[in-house]
């Protein structure tokens, strides 16, 4: 009796996330595959029309070729110098020194605004022909474009945007760091390992775990970007779908023209792409991943 | 010895430093371009303005016809605390109940809720809006409240790391002096839960804050516009024709995450070392 009621209980607690799991996840997602099967406008019923969908996202649909180029541009360069930025400064700041506290704050700021409607604002104008970044490069002699209206340089401002947020990654690889044993790094000293040996030997290896972990978030995160693109092209993917994240443009598509069974089939694709990536991280993982409690 | 120490410590200082504010530097001059003259905006150099003006900041509070932007950070503040009520609420409730209540299933309603954290939102998100269209929510606050008491995958697992941290002896105890498993959640692990709670509170303020898709997507008459969307209409109605009331109005929307962020300093660190959350 007394375990029934503890079941109960357990099942009572949890009851307002199953009501969500079912409400908000479950259903949406049994719904949202039968729609990508379908031409929905709100309006009227759901069509079935098989595969089309499919179809013309593969043959026909130009703009989504764009979108897939241009998201897959964005992902593969703002991902890795994201990563990168956060450990170089992780490791600079993890020298045990004065102000850390403050470093810390400093460096985050820029994660922590960075997916405001205001920042984006700001990078609009940071990145205009007479924006800051051009004066930047002027003190250096260089003529800069006009990086949010040139075709061949908008998505690099959000690219940009996107490295400079790296301060969330960093704080996590610098608790990564704090789990390395210091008698480590003293052993190799006293070896006479150089820097750069004892980065590859010991500090590389050990934050695999860390780096694992960062590169899977920021993957899936990084192919979800909306509101950068949506506040610099305002609204449009522009210059000529330069901009055109992939969120942007199913975006588009389901609440501009109400194509939702199209929309549907996007997010689909988008699901397996993101799939595809995380999984191959996964599976490669045991070969470049070190966990040091002995698990594989 | 000591000396060369010393100089280096000062260079290296400097370089961390000085990279910092390199980085911020853009966020400086929003703040300083907010104050300055219409006329100094663009054609300035440095930071410091040849005389502070707040008239940008008038302009822009009364910029939009019929509305201002107090009614936009109103509702923002509105959806920011029902959010986060909720949130913490019924996430605190999941995780009490996944890290201390043995019940069948149990396991697999954990790994389907950590498996919700990876599912991209898109997935659900044209069912989602379907089904609050179907009742007629949309363009209300609703479906950006309701789902907020259904609690957070991110944030049920960061309260049950932090629960499974308190020893379990204190449940016994309170078991034998006959306290039933509500009173146990609502006046012990609650109560000494706190850290986790406050860094699900802020995440849940911010990322509600900064929310810009979920109201871009719901909310459709003007007063009931958010902050973000509310700066938005204001970019693209006055846009290039008045930058300055336009960066006032975006130094505006970041002083709550900043103050919120001061505030919780320490356990903003705790909450993005555990989870991976917010960037």
């Amino acid at each position: 009796m007394q375990k029934y009621k503890t079941y109960a209980a357990g099942y009572l607690f949890l009851l307002p996330w199953f009501i969500g799991f079912i409400f908000l996840y479950l259903s949406p997602i049994i719904a949202s595959l039968y729609l990508s099967f379908t031409r929905y406008d709100l309006l009227s019923a759901p069509q079935w029309i098989g595969f089309d969908n499919y179809k013309t996202m593969f043959t026909d649909d130009y703009r989504l070729g764009d979108s897939i180029k241009v998201t897959f541009k964005y992902v593969l360069l703002s991902v890795p110098f994201r990563l990168a930025f956060a450990l170089g400064l992780a490791m600079l700041l993890n020298q045990g020194m004065k102000f850390l506290g403050l470093y810390r704050t400093i460096y985050y700021i820029p994660s922590l605004l960075g997916g405001s409607v205001a920042i984006s604002v700001l990078w609009k104008q940071v990145f205009d022909k007479e924006g800051l970044y051009n004066q930047g490069l002027s003190l250096l002699g260089i003529d800069g474009p006009n990086w949010i209206a040139d075709p061949h340089y908008a998505i690099f401002s959000l690219i940009g945007l996107s490295v400079w947020q790296f301060g969330s990654v960093m704080i996590i690889f610098l608790a990564g760091l704090k789990q390395i044993p210091q008698e480590l790094y003293e052993a190799a000293t006293v070896d006479g390992a150089s820097i750069f040996r004892k980065f590859a030997r010991i500090t590389l290896p050990l934050l695999t775990p860390v780096i694992f972990f960062n590169l899977t978030i920021t993957l899936i995160q990084s192919f979800q970007t909306f509101t950068k693109a949506f506040i610099i092209s305002g609204g449009s993917g522009g210059p000529i779908n330069s901009t055109l994240l992939y969120s942007l443009y199913l975006y588009i598509k389901g609440f501009t023209f109400l194509d939702m069974g199209y929309a549907s089939a996007m997010a689909w694709l988008l699901l397996i792409i993101i799939a595809a990536f995380t999984g191959v991280l996964f599976l490669t993982s045991r070969y470049w991943v070190y966990y040091s409690d002995g698990r594989d | 010895m000591a000396i060369h120490r010393q100089i280096r410590s000062f260079f290296f200082h400097a370089l961390v430093l000085g990279f910092g504010l390199l980085m911020l530097y853009p966020v400086f001059w929003l703040l300083s371009a907010s104050v300055k003259p219409t006329t100094e905006i663009f054609t300035s150099k440095g930071l410091w303005p040849s005389s502070i003006t707040f008239e940008h900041y008038s302009e822009g509070w009364f910029g939009l016809r019929n509305i201002q932007f107090g009614r936009f950070f109103l509702n923002s503040l509105i959806l920011c605390v029902v959010a986060v009520i909720g949130t913490v609420l019924s996430s605190s409730m999941a995780a009490f109940s996944f890290a201390r209540i043995n019940f069948p299933l149990k396991n697999l309603f954990f790994a389907l809720m950590l498996g919700t954290i990876m599912l991209p939102g898109h997935v659900t998100l044209i069912p989602q809006y379907i089904m609050f269209h179907k009742i007629g929510w949309v363009d209300t606050f609703l479906p950006l409240m309701t789902p907020k008491f259904v609690g957070d995958a991110f944030f049920v697992f960061l309260i049950v790391q932090f629960i499974r941290g308190i020893p379990k002896e204190l449940d016994e105890s309170a078991k034998i002096d006959g306290c039933g498993w509500f009173t146990l959640y609502f006046r012990i692990i609650m109560p000494l839960s706190l850290p986790a709670l406050i860094t699900a509170a802020i995440f849940t303020f911010m990322g509600t804050w900064d929310d810009f898709f979920g109201q871009l997507i719901y909310l459709s008459d003007i007063k009931k516009f958010t902050v973000p969307l509310g700066l938005r209409l204001f970019l693209d109605s006055s846009g290039s024709s008045n930058w300055g009331a336009v960066f006032a109005m975006s130094v505006l929307s970041i002083v709550p995450s900043l103050v919120i962020f001061f505030l919780g300093q320490k356990y903003f660190t705790q909450g993005i070392a555990t989870t991976g959350l917010k960037g």
